[in-house]
């Protein structure tokens, strides 16, 4: 992951993902009353009204459900990467099917629609998103083809 | 068939588009004005309001220009079927017995460019957006993208919903994009979310409507040719929906609040999708429009191929869609946006439409918004 090992490497959001890890699981919620799963964390389950959820980490791969590719700069704000159009390179997003557990919406590391397909297999991973004021590379989570 | 409880007498609208100078507030109150001339009202007429604007200012504060009558006034906000409240509140102040005459206001002005979504008030954290997935228009590509997957949709149709939104719009002197596209223009323009390019798009835009409602019963002393509102109904996402802005979604599948709003409705009116003679339905891009026929129950997933390659939804076709250019042509000025697709309905109905008017004498209207955060508004209209 790290592309300069002398580049310090934050999150983008405490308790988004397992940090640090070799192997980064994202983490989500699970209802102590119906089993549902959520993502990210929260309190209270839109399924069945119970109040209470304990935190687990999410499955590491899983499958392509839908996608499509962000073709021109966000807003920024919020957007906190590289929205300049000059710039901009397209990055898809899509969710991707947890077996069992729950579909989440991620960045995808492919831009290319020749290279995606719904139903293929995924897994998780971290990519920069921007360096900010302390020089540190600010991570965020996004799915990656298993070849 | 119900009794008609409510009747919609006066209509007004200031054009849709952009308006160097015109605030949004004026732009509503610009459309209550020619609403109250059209009704043969005075504003001190008006016993209530309900008025809806997602960014151009509280509308209770339009009575400083419209008149100080200390008539109830009461503001409306409610995401993309702000102005669809709006209508649903009006309606059953009067169904109630309460009022015997009141105006649902819509307005808006947005800057240009996609949305700016603020992810605290709609209840998402900072990374979320900062991460580049606070986009509306990202759900339209992946919902439509899903869907020409199961249901055999291809990038013709998409194409042609769009082709025909600019033809319509062409027709509209309150349209916002008057200028007809073709399917080859509307593919060859820039990819913004694969599959749906900019011209599949709608734009965030300005403009206002208002619409005067009375008692069915004393519906004549306002107009010769009233139309009755048979239902309004708005209804929220049940688990397991696909929604914009949902960082995640539940494997068990709901088939979302057109579905509800739309049965809903239909029940309430004592009609079914068979019975309706024109139908706006939310088109934020071509793909929607698609989608939303299937979903409101004018055909079955997957016949809309067939039905949009036949001409099935255009003016002259078997069930006219969109018949005003919908928000591909107009713009989709939040508090407006719905209002907007119940004044091309009662336009219809009474047969004022002009050159886009729906031919043998349509009697019955349907319309349907959807927005963020997984919310729909259904009305039925018949004279
Ligand atoms: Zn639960």
């Amino acid at each position: 992951m790290a592309t300069d090992s002398a580049t310090k490497q934050v999150p983008v959001s405490e308790g988004v993902f397992t940090w640090p890890s070799d192997e980064p699981r994202l983490l989500g919620s699970k209802c102590t009353d119906c089993g549902n799963v959520m993502f990210p964390t929260q309190s209270g389950c839109p399924k069945c009204s119970g109040q209470s959820t304990e935190t687990i980490e999410l499955g590491r791969t899983g499958t392509l459900w839908t996608w499509t590719v962000q073709g021109y700069p966000p807003k920024s704000p919020p957007y906190a990467g590289n929205a300049d159009p000059k710039t901009f390179e397209a990055f898809g997003v899509g969710y991707v099917e947890l077996p069992g557990e729950v579909k989440v919406e991620t960045r995808l590391t492919v831009n290319d629609p020749e290279q995606l397909n719904i139903g293929m297999e995924m897994e998780l991973t971290l990519v920069p998103l921007y360096t900010n004021d302390d020089g540190e590379e600010v991570m965020t989570f996004a799915f990656a083809p298993i070849n | 068939m119900t009794t008609d409880d409510v009747a919609i007498v006066g209509i007004g609208m200031h054009p849709f588009g952009r308006h160097e100078g015109v605030s949004g507030m004026d732009m509503g109150v610009a459309a209550v004005r020619s609403a109250c001339a059209d009704a043969g009202v005075q504003w001190e007429d008006i016993q209530f309001a309900f008025g809806g604007s997602a960014s151009a200012g509280a509308p209770d504060t339009m009575v400083s220009k419209l008149g100080l009558t200390g008539l109830q006034f009461i503001n409306v906000v409610n995401g993309c079927a702000t102005g669809g409240s709006a209508l649903f509140s009006a309606y059953n102040s009067i169904k109630s017995g309460m009022f015997d005459l009141g105006i649902a206001i819509g307005f808006d002005k947005h800057d240009r460019g996609a949305f700016r979504v603020n992810t605290k008030a709609s209840g998402l954290s900072d990374w979320y957006g900062e991460s580049g997935m606070a986009l509306t228009t990202q759900f339209f590509g992946m919902k439509i993208n899903r869907y020409m997957h199961e249901h055999g949709i291809t990038e013709d149709s998409l194409a042609r919903v769009s082709e025909k939104a600019f033809r319509n719009g062409s027709k509209n002197e309150n349209a916002w994009r008057r200028r007809p596209l073709s399917m080859e223009e509307v593919k060859q323009s820039a990819m913004l979310s694969y599959p749906l390019t900019q011209y599949m798009f709608c734009s965030p835009g300005e403009g206002g409507v208002a619409l005067i409602l009375a008692r069915a019963d004393q519906a004549h002393k306002y107009t010769d040719t009233p139309v009755f509102l048979k239902a309004a109904v708005v209804r929220s996402r049940r688990f397991g929906s696909f929604e914009v802005m949902a960082p995640h979604i539940a494997l068990e599948h709901n088939a979302g609040p057109t579905v509800d709003a739309s049965a809903a409705a239909f029940e309430m009116a004592g009609m079914g999708p068979d019975d309706m003679d024109i139908a706006q339905l939310q088109d934020t891009e071509s793909g929607a429009e698609i989608m939303h026929m299937a979903e409101n129950g004018f055909c079955e997933h997957g016949e809309q191929e067939h039905m949009l390659a036949m001409g099935d939804t255009e003016i002259t076709g078997r069930l006219p869609v969109n018949t005003d250019g919908g928000c591909l042509a107009n713009g989709e000025p939040i508090g407006a946006s719905g209002l907007r697709q119940v004044y091309e309905n009662v336009l219809q109905l009474r047969g004022d439409a002009g050159e886009r008017q729906v031919p043998n004498d349509p009697k019955t209207a349907y319309t349907h918004v959807y927005g963020a955060p997984g919310i729909s508004g259904v009305t039925i209209l018949a004279k």
